[in-house]
């Protein structure tokens, strides 16, 4: 993995006395401590990020927290205070906060692109001038900039739509007419401020899913900022969480989910559906937790199990054998046989567990190449619906 | 009390001495002035009143046809012009006409530029505010008398009256417009890589436009304001008759006149008004 955007010790302060300020920083001021003292305000402060190809990284926090700043420091439009931010221009990378003025619109014009929180289309050209609007500047012919935008326009199901003006569409096409105008730049690094924030629900989830469809094809690099923790996890490869200018977390979306680094990502954490993020293997009970009486693994719900090793080789529903089977994630939950023990994959998705367990009655077996690893039932579920703390999960099974 | 009255400032004396030597220093930059001007606008009469008057009242009607798409407003134009010709005021209509369009031509020729350049610059912007009041504010007949001494009698000093009264509205609006460009289309324009002067003219000028359009077409009613009173000064046009009228107690001529100018405003007024601030209007 290569890093596409390396952000090294990076601090943002507005204001006019930055020196005192950072001296203060330094020092260990807090971010009111220094707004009362130099009347600067500290936007990003030493903050750390390396975003690999391929990832959409998303900066999560409250508003304030310096996630949108932070941000702008990668296509420059945020003045960096101290520190660097290097984005990768072919084979060198180059610093946004320190290089010319011709280096910072190459860069802008070919490797990094944006998308708006409020769309910020210009309301006087058209949708098919909007989007070619980058492409000018990239210095496009005429011809060449509008088959590109038409062909982008298309991917975004909006090309007949070419010669409206921006307030004749509705919020959803509007962003989508951004995606096309960030997407037609042909850059490796996209910023996406907010983007869906704007939209309806309905709409929203509509664009994250087309925008997860794009990135599977496209495979840009994206930097995202939301305030939403399930957003975040929906979309996310990574997880960066802010707080008052720092950066407190950094993680895959399940291990925020699961090992929430401090009292303000949990609050995050309790208000979001674990449904979409968790995995059976973070939730189960490994079999070797579980008791065993007369040579059956007890399970629970009264379902006890006959282990060869690691195989499972019998299933006893209140002493009872039912019969066991296996499902693949390609199979239809409807279509399974009601009254039977099933072996479910390690990684199942907690929505699919919920689903199975609705249907089968029982509790599952995850296991991985025929070997079990573990159970998951009503007791798990139920925790993860919770958003207990998981750390604590096995004391709770036992 | 005595004394404070014994003691006068001479701010007058002080101006009247500051326009002397203007006029001994720099005669001759300021005759050049009022007789390029003078022989401009006199040429621009000249050309449109060779043209017949039913060609010219044809042209103005397929203008305004081509920006409003009005058939309402075509008819009002022609039958106003008509009027104004039946009364016989068509030379001095078209002398008001010239001398209007001059003024908002210069106004905007200067005042767009020192709006979009007070705009990036916050400095320049509180330095000309008080500026831009004290032009607005001083009785206009004050600097008549010395534009009159500077430039002479004729169409130039009412011009250049004209033209310090109405070029506030350009720079004033221009300025709004500029400084209120939503900041996200700023960032956009610059996240795709404008360069400063790109910036201006993709970005800025065009989220401005309806700003600048209304000082544009606030500048031609100031304008328009300034004929009776350019008229004072030897400027020809509708404001003559008025003066006319009002040293000798015409009623009839007075108000003759008077219907002209009102159509004239009319009729520029709506010719003016851009499509899109229809809508919102």
């Amino acid at each position: 993995m290569s890093a596409v955007v390396q952000i090294e010790n990076i601090d943002i302060v507005f204001g006019n006395n930055s020196n005192k300020t950072l001296e203060l920083m330094d020092a260990g001021g807090t971010r009111d401590n220094i707004l009362s003292q130099t009347g600067d305000v500290v936007g990003v402060h030493d903050a750390n990020l390396q975003v690999n190809e391929g990832e959409i990284c998303v900066l999560m926090g409250l508003s304030g927290s310096g996630k949108s700043t932070l941000l702008r420091a990668v296509n420059g439009l945020n003045k960096i205070t101290r520190g660097k931010c290097l984005v990768r221009d072919g084979e060198r990378m180059v610093d946004m906060g320190d290089c010319d003025e011709a280096t910072l619109r190459h860069m802008r014009t070919h490797r990094v692109s944006m998308v708006f929180q409020s769309f910020a289309l210009m309301p006087w050209l058209t949708v098919l001038e909007n989007v070619t609007f980058g492409l000018e500047m990239q210095g496009m012919s005429k011809k060449e900039r509008t088959e590109k935008a038409t062909q982008q326009l298309k991917m975004v199901g909006l090309d007949k739509w070419a010669d409206k003006k921006p307030d004749e569409l509705s919020g959803g096409m509007r962003q989508r007419v951004g995606l096309a105008r960030a997407f037609a730049m042909d850059t490796d690094v996209l910023l996406m401020d907010e983007p869906f924030s704007a939209l309806d629900p309905l709409i929203r989830s509509q664009l994250q899913d087309e925008l997860i469809e794009l990135q599977e094809r496209l495979k840009k690099t994206i930097i995202f900022v939301s305030h939403d923790l399930d957003e975040a996890l929906k979309i996310g490869s990574k997880i960066v969480i802010m707080e008052s200018a720092k950066i407190i977390q950094e993680d895959v979306p399940e291990q925020i989910v699961l090992n929430p680094a401090t009292e303000y990502v949990e609050k995050f954490v309790a208000h979001t559906n674990p449904l979409n993020v968790l995995r059976g293997n973070s939730l189960m009970t490994p079999v070797a937790e579980l008791e065993v009486r007369d040579g059956l693994h007890i399970a629970g719900d009264g379902v006890s199990l006959k282990l060869n090793g690691t195989i499972l080789d019998k299933a006893f529903v209140d002493g009872n054998e039912v019969s066991v089977l296996k499902w693949d994630t390609n199979v239809n939950i409807d279509t399974l046989p009601k009254d039977v023990v099933l072996l479910v994959p390690l990684d199942i998705s907690m929505r699919d567990a919920v689903e199975i367990r609705y249907h089968s009655n029982h509790l599952m077996v995850l296991e991985k190449g025929g070997e079990c690893y573990g159970i998951l039932g009503d007791h798990h579920l139920y925790h993860a619906l919770l958003g207990k703390h998981f750390g604590n999960d096995e004391d709770a099974a036992a | 009390m005595d004394w404070l009255t014994d003691n006068k400032i001479p701010l007058g004396d002080l101006m009247e001495t500051f326009v002397n030597w203007l006029v001994d220093a720099a005669a001759v930059f300021f005759d050049f002035i009022a007789i390029t001007l003078e022989t401009i606008i006199m040429a621009l009469v000249d050309v449109f009143e060779w043209i017949p008057p039913l060609a010219l009242i044809a042209m103005i009607a397929t203008g305004a046809w081509f920006l409003h798409r009005s058939v309402g407003l075509v008819l009002f134009i022609v039958a106003a012009l008509l009027l104004i010709i039946n009364l016989g005021y068509w030379l001095e209509t078209i002398q008001t006409l010239v001398l209007v369009v001059s003024a908002t031509f210069v106004s905007v020729l200067f005042g767009v530029p020192i709006g979009i350049a007070a705009a990036h610059r916050p400095w320049l912007y509180t330095v000309l505010r008080p500026i831009l009041d004290l032009m607005q504010t001083i009785p206009t007949f004050v600097y008549l008398i010395p534009t009159l001494i500077l430039f002479g009698l004729g169409y130039v000093p009412g011009l250049i009256s004209t033209i310090i009264f109405a070029i506030a509205a350009p720079i004033r609006l221009t300025y709004l417009g500029v400084s209120k460009v939503p900041s996200e289309l700023l960032e956009a324009g610059l996240a795709f890589g404008c360069t400063k002067s790109k910036l201006l003219y993709r970005v800025e000028l065009p989220a401005a436009m309806p700003s600048i359009m209304a000082g544009v077409t606030q500048c031609i009613m100031l304008s328009l304001s300034m004929v009776v009173i350019a008229a004072l000064v030897g400027a020809d046009g509708l404001g003559k008759p008025v003066v006319r009228a009002l040293n000798t107690v015409n009623i009839s001529q007075g108000f003759e006149a008077g219907v002209a100018i009102v159509l004239v405003a009319i009729i520029l007024d709506r010719i003016c008004k851009t499509p899109s601030s229809k809508n919102e209007g």
